[in-house]
Parts: structure tokens; sequence; C-alpha cells
């Protein structure tokens, strides 16, 4: 009979599976389910095997019936059929035992339900499909999710009671496959509003400035933290890789108070510029009239008189040369053709006093 | 046997019946399942009940049996569930409002009760909604608006956790986490007051800067005049008789001849007496 070295092929190779599970559940030895059959079988019939050995009956009865005597006519075609059906469920067995699983992925296995192990990469042998399925679960790839303003402005409070404009994105991958496929309804929505909530309560304990400015990494680092301490209390399974924040911004109503204070950094900055050009410019005239008044003291301590009459001459060889000069005897009150221009006096009686 | 060879549609009939009661009589409990096993309205038994501490895995899930068309099977979520409550505006102690979004994660632990006082999911969803919603309006309405904000928050959802899991308890039903989704100000008066409080501090920032730039540029501007003071004095104080004569010729040369600022000099005519000091040689005089 055909379906009977199926069987029990099949039953044969179910110990190296079953061992090779057993690191993750040694309480289940192999053929835990037909352990469990006579068991219940107890009770009521055993469910697998009494179905299963009936229907061989009958095909076997079937064909003891059909081959020798042969009352029907389409016995052929009854042999066909039997053969179609058996090729059919071996094909069946063969693709829904061996799995092959890609680097990046785990293979969560359930028994009637129950979870046994977790196949890692490679090809993978489990029972055939009713009774053991496979799950494939991506774990090692990085997913983002988005979170916080995409179109539209989600505003959050800082501690100082201002509103910033933030936006950023999970990193995630699975850690453990088998916690979050069981454990959650939900986990992909349950790590954003995790998310979300971490990055409010942590964005409502840092002030505007820093949750704009030099603070955002401690603020992603702590988020993620958060976020990775609730998930851990969930079982979520999910391992959160990093936040990324990539928008915070202040809300459009009040950007241009917000350039504004820019404009008077930029002004505060320009005042002090010029104020140190000033400087510079003051300070080097200074020192280059002191220096300059610093060589001549020196050549006049020499010599000092003399050095004062050339320099008085000289001066005013300069100063008389230049311009239109009278010569007048002094009580005499002359009546001068001046020129425009009434100080005429005073430089001459500076020019007394120079001396 | 013969039967079977005589009517093989009844048997088929019989074989598919058979089949169908072993489907029935035996349910497969998944993981994220539990059960409870009704016999005519009456709650028998709970397949896969939820227990802490147990491992994914554990005896509970699996192949279950039940008596077909005699027990209902009534299906309970096993894994974590969440609720989230309708936004609330929330009034603070010190009367401002803030728009609250809060959500629940909870696990039903004791699926019989569940399923005697809140038959199903939706429904007790639907209850556990309404209360958490009073319950975080009742515990932040306790609280001044900045603790709704600060630090204190964490202290304020384990209340509030509290109280919700002493409710939901009554439907089997325990309180994972409360959070604080969302913490907005309303629409209208109190977002623009933010606004306006906002661009009034970025207002005053600005103007302290720019007077703070001013201040700065002021003395580095007074600290230049005091060193140049500075280098002047030392140099000059040498001997102040000397630099009263050469300030005095340079400054005869600027005002008569080179003039100031590269303007020229204002024209001018100089009258000298013949007794005048430049004049004296001219005379022909000895003093």
């Amino acid at each position: 009979m055909n379906i009977d070295p199926g069987w029990g092929s099949f039953a044969d190779s179910k110990g190296p599976w079953g061992a090779g599970g057993s690191g993750g559940d040694g309480d289940e030895p192999p053929g835990g389910p037909w352990k469990d059959g006579p068991k219940r079988g107890k009770s009521s019939p055993a469910p697998q095997s009494g179905n299963l050995s009936s229907f061989e009956e009958f095909l076997r009865r079937n064909r003891a019936r059909w081959s020798p005597g042969g009352q029907f006519p389409r016995r052929p075609d009854g042999s066909f059929v039997l053969w179609s059906i058996v090729a059919v469920l071996c094909l069946w067995m063969l693709f829904t035992s061996t799995h092959s699983i890609a680097p990046e992925q785990r293979g969560v296995v359930t028994r009637f339900g129950r979870y046994v192990y977790t196949l890692g990469p490679g090809v993978g042998m489990t029972l055939p499909s009713p009774i053991e399925r496979v799950k494939k679960i991506d774990v090692e790839s990085i997913r983002t999710s988005d979170l916080g303003s995409g179109s539209e402005e989600d505003l959050m409070l800082t501690g100082d009671q201002n509103l910033i404009n933030i936006a950023y994105s999970v990193r995630w991958n699975i850690r453990d496959p088998q916690l979050y496929l069981f454990e959650l309804k939900d986990p992909n929505g349950t790590l954003n509003q995790v998310a979300e909530s971490a990055m409010r309560s942590v964005i409502s304990q840092v002030s505007l400035s820093d949750a704009m400015g030099d603070k955002r990494i401690e603020i992603e680092d702590k988020v993620a933290q958060i976020t990775q301490q609730i998930l851990d209390r969930y079982h979520s399974g999910i391992e959160v890789q990093g936040i990324a924040i990539k928008q915070a911004d202040p809300p459009q109503a009040v950007t241009d108070a917000f350039k504004d204070v820019q404009a008077a950094q930029q002004d505060a900055q320009k005042y002090e510029n010029q104020a140190r050009a000033y400087a510079v410019q003051i300070t080097a005239k200074a020192q280059g009239e002191a220096t300059a008044f610093d060589k001549v003291y020196a050549q006049y301590k020499l010599a000092p008189e003399v050095t004062r009459r050339r320099m008085y001459y000289d001066t005013m060889e300069q100063v008389l040369s230049k311009v239109p000069k009278t010569v007048v005897e002094t009580p005499v009150v002359p009546y001068l053709p001046l020129k425009p221009g009434a100080d005429t006096q005073q430089p001459q009686s500076q020019q007394g006093q120079g001396q | 046997m013969d039967s079977v060879r005589r009517h093989p549609w009844v048997a088929a009939v019989a074989g598919a019946i058979m089949l169908l009661l072993v489907f029935l009589a035996f349910p497969i409990v998944p993981e994220t399942r539990q059960a409870v096993v009704v016999r005519f309205g009456k709650p028998e038994r709970i397949l896969n009940e939820y227990r802490p501490g147990h491992p994914i895995g554990a005896i509970g899930a699996g192949i279950s049996w039940r008596i077909p068309f005699v027990d209902q099977i009534v299906w309970i979520d096993k894994r974590i569930l969440d609720v989230d409550m309708q936004t609330q505006n929330v009034l603070s102690t010190d009367k401002r409002w803030l728009q609250v979004d809060a959500y629940a994660r909870y696990r039903i632990v004791n699926p019989l009760l569940m399923y005697v006082r809140a038959t199903t999911e939706d429904n007790l969803q639907a209850q556990l909604k309404t209360i958490l919603g009073s319950d975080v309006r009742n515990e932040l309405g306790k609280q001044p608006f900045a603790a709704l904000l600060s630090p204190e928050r964490q202290g304020v959802m384990d209340d509030i956790r509290n109280e919700l899991n002493s409710d939901a308890s009554k439907y089997g039903v325990e309180i994972v986490d409360v959070r604080i989704k969302r913490t907005d100000l309303p629409d209208g008066a109190p977002l623009q007051s933010a606004y306006e409080s906002m661009s009034t501090a970025r207002e005053q920032e600005a103007r302290s800067i720019r007077a703070e730039g001013m201040k700065q540029a002021q003395i580095i501007q007074a600290q230049a005049d005091a060193d140049a003071a500075k280098i002047y004095a030392d140099s000059y104080g040498k001997d102040p008789q000397f630099y009263d004569f050469y300030r005095a010729m340079q400054s005869y040369k600027t005002t008569f001849v080179e003039g100031a600022d590269g303007k020229a000099p204002a024209p001018t005519t100089i009258i000298l007496s013949p007794h005048d000091d430049y004049l004296k040689q001219f005379t022909g005089q000895t003093r």
C-alpha cells in the first residue's frame, strides 16, 4: 500500500526535526501530537489515527475489492483516481513540510495552533501543513515608522508651555518573532502609539529652545529608551533601533517672530563687528601717533633748544609760505583789504601762544 | 461493508459528516486566543486561559475537544489589546483647558468573567472606553496645568491606571498600561494666546539680543578709547611741555596747510607784527 510508507517515512523523519526543535521546547518530545491522540482517545476515539486508519482501510478495502474481481467496469478509472490522490498527497506533504527560510527571516512553527519552536535561516523541516504551520517573519530588516507632522502641523507642548511642530521616525526590527506574533494584537500600531507617547512625555520636560536646538540627540536617545522600556513591558518582541527627529520647528503662526530673533542675533553681531573695527582703528592710530612722538622726543632730548627752534621755523615756513600775509606796525590800527574770514586774528594769537 | 458498496453516495455523505464531526469535535486553539466552552448557555471550561508568566508554547494552545452541537465555543483574544480614548477636554485646577488623548493597553485575564459581564469583545471595548474617558478626566482634573506636562505626569498615570484597573477587573480585564498620547491646547482662544505669548517672548528675546549687541559694541569702543588714551598719556606724559609745542606745530600745519579730514583749509590771511617772534631776525634786531 502506497500510503503506508508515506506515513512511515514521515513518522521516521520526524525524529530529527523533533530533536532539532527540542532546543526550544524540551518538554515537547518528538511526535508530541501523536501522543496526545491516544491520551485523549480514552475519552473519545483517537482523532487523527482513527480517522486516518479508517481512511486507509477504506482505500485498502476498495483496492482489494476492485483488483481481483472487478465488479465495476471502471476499475482502471478507480485506480487512476486513487493514484492521483496519493500523488497529490505526497506532493502536498513535500511542499508543506519543507520550508526555506531566508537569512533575514525566522519561521515560527505552530503545531495545531500551539507554538513549538522557531526555525532559523536555511531549509527547515516540519510536519505537513494541517499539523504544523510555519509563519515566516522578517526579523532583521529595519523598518521605519514616520510619526508626527506629515502634511499638516503636529504640535506638541514643551516644558515651558510653548508649542513645537515636530516630525520624527522610529527605526525598529523584530527581536522575538514569536512574541511579535502572539503577544500584541496590533504590534505596529502599538509601537506608533508608544513612540508618540514617549516623545510627548520627553518634549514636555524640555524647553522649546532645547527641543529645537542642541538637545535633539539627547531627546532622541531618551525617547528610544522609554519606547523600548514600554514595549518590553508589553512583551512586544520589538527592538527599537533608534528615533530620528526630522523636523522640530516653531508653529507656522509664530515663524516670523522666530526669524526676527535670528535677525536680531545678526544685528548684534554686526554692532560688535563695527565696534571692533573702530577699536582696531583707534588704537592703531594712537600707537602710531605715540610712536611718532616718542621718536621725535628722543631726538629732541639730545638737543632740546635747537630742535625746538628748527621745528618752529619749519612749521612757520610751511604755514606762512602758503598763505597771504601782511606785516604791519602793531600799535597802528590798520585798514586792511581783508578778505572775508573774520577769524584771521585767531591764528595770530595762537601763534603767539605757540612760542 | 456491502452496504458501502451498494450505496457509495450514502457512504460518501456519511464520511463527510464524520469528517465534519471530527472537525467540530476537535477545535484548534491558536496561541492568540482563549476560548470559553459554553454548554447550553452555561460556561463549562476555558481553553488556553492566560496565566501570567507562562511562556508562549506552554500547555494551553493546541488541539482541544468539545461535544459537537452541544458545546459552543466563544473565542476571546488572549493578546494585549488596546482601547483608544476619544479626545477629552480636561479643565485643570488652575482653570485652563487642555485637550487630552490617552490610550490603555489591557489583557483579558479572566475570559469567563469577561464573557459573563460583557459577552463580546466589542462590547467590552466600548465599556472600557467610557470608563477610561471618565477616569482620565477625573484624575487630570485634579492636577494643575503644569503638572499635566511635567515629570509628575507619570505619577498621575499610575493613579489613572489603578483606578481603571479596579473598574476593569470586574470585567476580568487587567490594565497593562495607561498612557497619554497627546496633550494639546484646544483650538481657538487658548491656542491663539499660546501663539501670542510665544511671539511676544521672541520679540523680547530679539530686543534683548539687539540691546546686548549694542552694549557689547559700546564696551568695545569705550575700551578702545581708554586704551588709546593710555597710549597717548604714556607717551606724551614724558614731557608735557614738549608735547604742547609738538602738538601746536602739528595743529598749525593742519589748520593752515593740510586741512583736516582731507579738506583743503579755509583761505587765511595772516597779519604779522614786525615784533613778532618769527620776524625777530627780520628787523635785524637781536633780543
